[in-house]
């Protein structure tokens, strides 16, 4: 039988604490201290949440899952498998976030909701990648066709994730290049900015982490459970 | 042009699905423990009237 499942702690709270804190400090650089874009005006203040949402979470989401597939394949332990379907469950939703915003900030700026850019493409393949192994996911009862599957989601994801991030440098495409623009120079002159951006690349990022061990802990109870519902039928 | 009906509805969206899906967490994990807890419970009891034990 497994050990019961830990309960958090000082170092959990602590940690709470600190996303709690980067997340005020993000939201109020992001509306009382950045200035207005000179172009765009203040719809401009969309980009720090919808880069926080593919940089901060989706990219890393993607990492976790593609590196936690493969030791999983390596190892066969179980605590592998459980933060990849983690990681790939937050991906699905912060990638769908970052859609949704990046379609609201379009509608003012480019006049549409959507268009078939090379970076938009390959974001939307991404979120169908995500969506398409976790709808297999609990569809497939088979643990050694289940592994095969995360490994086969989990590569073509990361390399998507690739693509993603570099369509807008290799193809021609309308979407900003913000961090670093297509002529190698900082995407947000003013310091003030750049400063906004990083604290909130910093909170969703912390956000990431922490909801990533609240997601794991919830994996660990059902397995809990699972193991528990075996040994009485056992018994 | 402003725009800030856009900039309400980009951050609405992202803190609304990030409170419905920390909620949807706890509820789950607040589901998992009642049900630890009760098979926790059923496994001591069968435990006690497995074949192997002493009858009382």
């Amino acid at each position: 039988m497994s050990k019961p499942s830990e309960q958090p702690g000082l170092p959990n709270a602590l940690f709470e604490v600190a996303t709690l804190l980067a997340m005020l400090a993000a939201i109020g650089a992001i509306f009382l201290y950045v200035p207005d874009d000179a172009l765009q005006g203040p719809v401009q203040r969309i980009f720090y949440v919808h880069l926080a949402m593919w940089l901060s979470t989706t990219y890393p989401a993607f990492a976790v899952f593609g590196v936690a597939s493969m030791l999983y394949l390596w190892t066969r332990e179980p605590q592998w498998d459980r933060l990849g379907h983690a990681a790939a469950e937050l991906g699905l939703l912060f990638c769908t976030l970052g859609l949704a915003t990046g379609s609201i900030w379009a509608k003012p700026a480019w006049n549409v909701w959507w268009t078939w850019d090379a970076r938009l493409t390959f974001s939307m393949i991404l979120w169908m990648i995500y969506a398409a192994y976790l709808l297999l996911r609990t569809l497939v009862q088979n643990e050694d066709l289940a592994r095969l599957l995360s490994a086969i989601f989990s590569a073509s994801g990361l390399a998507v994730s690739y693509l993603t991030y570099k369509a807008v440098y290799w193809w021609r495409s309308i979407h900003p290049a913000v961090i670093v623009t297509r002529e190698g120079s900082s995407g947000l002159p003013d310091p003030r900015m750049q400063i906004t951006l990083v604290v909130t690349l910093i909170a969703f990022f912390l956000l990431f982490l922490w909801l990533m061990r609240v997601r794991v802990h919830t994996a660990r109870l059902q397995e809990e459970a699972e193991e528990l519902r075996a040994t009485i039928v056992r018994a | 042009m402003p725009h800030f009906g856009f900039l309400f509805a980009a951050y609405t969206l992202v803190w609304v699905a990030l409170f419905l899906y920390l909620r949807s967490l706890a509820s789950r994990n607040r589901d998992l423990e009642r049900q630890l807890g009760e098979l926790r419970e059923l496994l001591e009891r069968s435990g006690r009237v497995s074949p192997g034990d002493e009858p009382r």
